[in-house]
């Protein structure tokens, strides 16, 4: 009668346990000092805006229009911080549907098909275009046939940027819903649309939410492509129509402006440029931190 | 089986026929006294194939699932169980390369046929998945979720029938203060049991429950099988499980799989008492599987 115990061979040599160890502690102090890194460059950038630019911030700047006489040290960004809000907005009112649409296609009806796993792939690749690109794309479909820069322009310019990064966040949420979830709302007899919206979204709509806001974020910062489109103006908006207004004319925006301000030879324009950069730093950080807040925890709700 | 010898394991299986342990299966379970065919079919399967991609994944499945009866499907891991009652909703729609062929009749009509209309099926042959999954809104919406798909109902009607199903789910008592609550804020066997509620909200007349207590701790898994032990005066319940115990406790008929196919079905007493198949044997009395 042979038993298992004596057919086992000898043990094999064991690894030695030091060089584990060490090896442990290497990975361990290379990735604390390369997160630590970013972090620093990070801290260093917002300390640098906040100091130099706290200074500009005033009730004028955000009341008054970006001052066109260099001598006075009147005037503020509140023309350039609407301007942005507004091409931003139109961005998001534009983008933000097709994307979310998008997005459902390729994660409930498209999935591995032949047509979404194209669709993946041109969104891709989208999303890896250099943002002056796309302004130049703008340019090319919107401002040169109608003669005048605009501020929808700019907005088309940043809602193809927004596009594709909202139909994959949005995917890539959905994919995260178990199927479980999809199999109950089919079993319960509901049509599919209706699961995928009632049931499926709704389970992620914390993410979906965050994903879109984050879509917003990345794209309120962009210069390159409001430099074909909507170029900027020392004025106010006057509207949506005329030479003035968003559909018809250059409008003033944050990041067109802290462009041309920080490189003027003034040294309030300049203050000004610094005071622009921190209200959009300010303003990213803040709706970054915001949504995190607000749905980090509820995950599944 | 570390510890036993080769010799030992042999033995084992020469003695296997001789004195089988048995699993003790209640008296008074139907399919031990009546006419098997004389009860009414709910459910008929005939020749079911199943096929994922090219993979064919069940063989010439035919079953009589009968009006009112608890049918426990059983067999070992990847043998087709899930697969099977998985064609009678027509769920594994979802998924393009999962395809079924032969007939299912219910209700006179094949519901592998085109012509028939998947959410009306689905309200008639509800079903509980393995892990609970409730929808992400209230214990209230989750239970009213069918019947606002499926009826017109007056809003005092509609809190009514959410209430009796959460009765009939023997539920009520734990969630009457929760009904505006979050379903997934439940226990995991509180959530089933909602999942039952909602399934029996839509007045179906089948349930299929795959794997329903898998995810759920032995006090959750009493309270299921008592429910579904009750539940089957009203209605027809197939019931996968890979838990034989709960196979004999609750169910009348019993159909062995293996590999894709219905190896043996018949009343549970007989199967878990005296089948008449040697993998049947084996697999009961847990020499594999």
């Amino acid at each position: 009668m042979s038993t298992v115990a004596e057919v086992r061979s000898a043990p094999p040599r064991r690894r030695s346990i030091a060089r584990r160890k060490a090896t442990d502690l290497v990975i361990k102090v290379f990735s604390w000092i390369g997160a630590w890194f970013g972090i620093a460059v990070m801290a260093f950038i917002v300390w640098e805006v906040v100091v130099r630019g706290a200074g500009a911030l005033s009730i004028a700047f955000f009341t008054q229009p970006t001052p066109q006489d260099v001598t006075s040290t009147a005037g503020g960004f509140a023309n350039a911080i609407v301007g942005t809000l507004v091409i931003t907005g139109v961005a998001a009112l534009i983008a933000i549907p097709a994307g979310f649409l998008g997005g459902i296609y390729l994660a409930e009806f498209g999935r591995n098909g032949r047509v979404a796993t194209a669709v993946r792939m041109i969104a891709n690749v989208v999303m890896g275009v250099p943002s002056i690109i796309v302004g130049v794309f703008a340019f090319a479909i919107i401002v040169k046939p109608v003669h005048h820069y605009s501020g929808f322009a700019g907005s088309v310019a940043l809602a193809f940027i927004m596009l594709p990064v909202m139909a994959r966040t949005t995917e890539d949420i959905l994919n995260l819903v178990p199927n479980e979830i999809r199999e109950s709302g089919l079993a319960m007899g509901a049509p599919r649309w209706k699961v995928t919206l009632g049931v499926v979204c709704k389970a992620a709509r914390g993410g979906l939410i965050t994903g879109a806001t984050l879509a917003i974020v990345r794209v309120a910062g962009e210069t390159a492509p409001l430099l074909f489109t909507a170029l900027s103006s020392p004025y106010w908006m006057t509207g949506l129509f005329g030479p003035g207004g968003f559909f018809e004319g250059p409008v003033a925006n944050l990041t067109k402006t802290i462009y041309d301000f920080s490189g003027s030879p003034y040294p309030h324009w300049q203050a000004l440029a610094w005071g622009g950069a921190l209200v959009i730093i300010i303003a990213v950080l803040g709706m970054n931190i915001l949504v995190r807040l607000l749905f980090q925890r509820g995950k599944e709700w | 089986m570390v510890g036993t010898t080769v010799d030992e394991q042999t033995e084992m299986h020469s003695q296997a026929t001789v004195v089988p342990p048995r699993l003790e299966v209640a008296e008074d379970r139907r399919g031990a006294v009546e006419d098997f065919d004389q009860l009414p079919s709910e459910i008929s399967v005939r020749d079911l194939d199943f096929f994922y991609g090219k993979e064919q994944a069940l063989f010439g499945n035919s079953i009589e699932i009968k009006k009112n009866r608890v049918t426990a499907v059983i067999g070992p891991s990847g043998c087709g169980k899930s697969t099977h009652i998985r064609a009678y909703n027509r769920i594994f729609n979802l998924y393009r390369d999962q395809k079924a062929k032969g007939e299912i009749l219910f209700d006179g009509a094949n519901i592998l046929s085109s012509q028939i209309d998947l959410l009306d099926l689905r309200r008639r042959i509800g079903m509980i998945f393995q892990k609970p999954s409730p929808f992400p809104m209230t214990v209230f919406d989750n239970v009213a979720y069918g019947l606002r798909q499926h009826y017109r109902m007056s809003r005092s009607d509609l809190s009514n029938r959410v209430e009796d199903a959460l009765k009939r789910s023997a539920i009520w008592d734990e969630v009457e203060h929760k009904l505006n609550e979050p379903g997934n804020a439940l226990s995991g066997g509180q959530q089933q049991r909602l999942c039952i509620a909602r399934a029996i909200a839509a007045e179906p007349d089948v349930l299929l429950m795959d794997e329903p207590c898998s995810a759920i701790d032995p006090v959750g898994t009493a309270k299921i099988e008592e429910l579904i032990l009750a539940l089957k005066n009203k209605y027809t319940i197939v019931l996968v499980t890979h838990n034989m115990q709960q196979a004999a406790r609750v169910s009348d008929y019993t159909a062995f799989f293996f590999q894709g196919r219905i190896v043996e079905f018949g009343p549970t007493t007989k199967i878990f008492s005296n089948p008449a198949e040697k993998q049947t044997e084996e697999y009961i009395t847990g020499r594999f599987g």
